[in-house]
């Protein structure tokens, strides 16, 4: 194996994700910072705040990952930054910083889509999946099921047509009053939740097709909450209801998905990947049909620097590299 | 001193390098397409002087006012070099460059800057010529409505930026006979970057990678 270290830079959204990947000894040191607070007050990510924040905190963060894995600066072989998609002006803060610095100590950079970061995630555990498989990639901004053959070779099975997975968890979450973010919050009260108070639909099940739809659901829950009793229990027993509901739904997806690609690795990425209800009923498609389900740990599940740093790896192992004038992406699809 | 210089805050996009003394520039108007361009540019200079980034000694950046997007493309830059060659940075305002180069340009030694800020504001800063050749804020730059901007003593002002091709007829108004004439069509370039930033370097008046950031002077963003 070449030597080959990393240094990974994320700013696509809220946080601030910087990490060093080893070809040899693997993930070296990993630094986040988060703006959850700074955007609490707003009830959601305010783009030109989040973009003001990654400014100050990236050189400091860069700092310590070099200080923490013992890294003196001609030890770096490569630098790779989240170019797309996501917050422009987030995006470019990363992009312009990973650039420029490669530039500096005259090494390579490559650009890296935020999606493929998540995709490559699990490989940072052990054991890693290998190819090919199916990723269920599930988060605030996106809810895509993806046919993984190889490295760059993804093909887009299924989406959400409407809101993302977590999208509607937080929206649910800010309906009954859990702040923000509150789709983690949602996930704790329906712990408190009865199963059998309410049941929710299961939107676009039965379609032919991945895609799903996950703004209905978010409309049930209003009026739901809007004609009950508006008590504690309630609030738990509607939490209850529409976590099972779009849990069940993605289930029932990925069980479709890994009918119709004959593949039995299942992978499982993005910030509602850490929902502990969603693991456990994964977890059945092992005893049923024979399924391996791969997650990240749950620090890397959310955004992060390490998923950065190793699929720039990946790809600077396989000599590639962008070029001086960068850009960022807001828009940028995944599959080939 | 081999220091070099970026600035993306306006529509123009400069970049210039000093050799002890001796300046290197490019400069071009290209609206959105700063971060596909600044880096080449650089490139290039560097190229053309048989020097490798890590040999600079120091660098500086149009720290703002101007666009938001533009002051972070140039100070994510310059936080990367200054990073990676372990170099000070000199943040500059883009009000003082346009005033440094009337002088350095037309040899004007009062100059009241105004930047078009949108939103029926202006970026502002009124600027004269000390005894060593360097323009000087006078009071703090503001960003303010064009009828809210603080007005100099004296006459024979020249006005420079682009606020005063959108704002002409209220700033006319309230300066009456205090100034000259005006050039609109005037961006913050590099080169007139470079003798602020050799005079803050002497007076140690610079930072550290991390420390560089915009001075957006506009603030209320939600």
């Amino acid at each position: 194996m070449k030597k080959l270290r990393v240094l990974g830079i994320e700013t696509s959204c809220d946080e601030t994700g910087i990490a060093i990947y080893d070809a040899e000894q693997g993930l070296l040191s990993h630094a986040l910072y988060s703006q959850i607070e700074l955007h609490a007050a707003y009830g959601g990510v305010v783009p030109e705040l989040a973009s003001r924040d990654h400014v100050r905190r990236i050189v400091p963060l860069i700092h310590q990952v070099l200080h923490e894995s013992h890294t003196h600066y001609q030890q770096i072989d490569g630098i790779a930054y989240t170019a797309g998609p996501g917050l422009i002006g987030a995006l470019l803060v990363g992009v312009a910083v990973g650039r420029s610095l490669a530039w500096t100590w005259q090494i390579p950079a490559v650009a890296v889509h935020h999606m493929e970061g998540h995709l490559l995630a699990p490989m940072l555990e052990t054991p890693a999946p290998s190819f090919p498989f199916v990723a269920l990639l599930v988060s605030g901004g996106h809810t895509q099921l993806i046919e993984v053959t190889a490295i760059g070779q993804y093909k887009l099975l299924g989406e959400s047509l409407d809101d993302a997975a977590g999208e509607a968890f937080d929206k649910v979450a800010k309906l009954l009053g859990l702040g923000y973010p509150g789709g983690p919050a949602l996930a704790r009260l329906a712990t408190q939740g009865n199963s059998n108070t309410y049941h929710f639909p299961r939107p676009m099940i039965n379609r032919p097709g991945l895609d799903f739809s996950f703004s209905g659901l978010k409309t049930f829950a209003l009026n739901t909450w809007q004609n009950s009793a508006q008590d504690d229990q309630t609030k738990a027993d509607i939490a209850k209801a529409f976590e099972d509901a779009v849990i069940d739904t993605l289930l029932i997806k990925c069980r479709r998905a890994l009918q119709q690609t004959q593949l039995t690795t299942l992978v499982i990425a993005g910030g509602v990947s850490a929902n502990q209800q969603l693991r456990q009923r994964l977890a059945t498609l092992n005893s049923e049909m024979g399924i391996t389900v791969y997650y990240p740990r749950p620090e890397f599940c959310t955004d992060n620097g390490a998923m950065i740093a190793y699929a720039g790896y990946v790809h600077l192992a396989n000599g590639e590299s962008s070029p001086l004038g960068f850009r960022a992406y807001p828009r940028w699809a995944l599959s080939s | 001193m081999k220091l070099l210089a970026l600035d993306t805050s306006t529509e123009a996009c400069s970049c210039a390098l000093s050799i002890d003394g001796e300046i290197r520039f490019r400069s071009v108007v290209a609206p959105q397409k700063h971060a596909e361009l600044i880096l080449p540019m650089a490139d290039e200079l560097l190229a053309e002087a048989d020097l490798l980034p890590i040999q600079l000694d120091g660098i500086a950046f149009g720290r703002g006012p101007g666009s938001f997007t533009g002051l972070r493309i140039a100070c994510g830059v310059v936080q990367g070099i200054a990073l990676g060659a372990d170099i000070p940075v000199a943040p500059i305002s883009s009000l003082a460059t346009l005033a440094q180069a009337a002088y350095l340009d037309e040899g004007h030694q009062r100059v009241l800057t105004a930047i078009d800020a949108r939103m029926q504001e202006i970026y502002w800063g009124i600027y004269l010529l000390d005894n060593q050749a360097i323009m000087q804020c006078q009071g703090q730059e503001l960003v303010c409505s064009p009828d809210a901007i603080t007005i100099p003593e004296n006459d024979n002002w020249q006005g420079v930026g682009s606020g005063w091709g959108s704002y002409a007829d209220r700033l006319h108004v309230q300066l009456m006979q205090k100034i000259n004439s005006y050039q609109a069509i005037r961006y913050p370039q590099a080169n007139a970057m470079i003798p602020l930033a050799l005079a803050a370097f002497a007076k140690n008046q610079v930072v550290a990678a991390e420390q560089a950031l915009p001075i957006y002077l506009r603030n209320k963003v939600v």
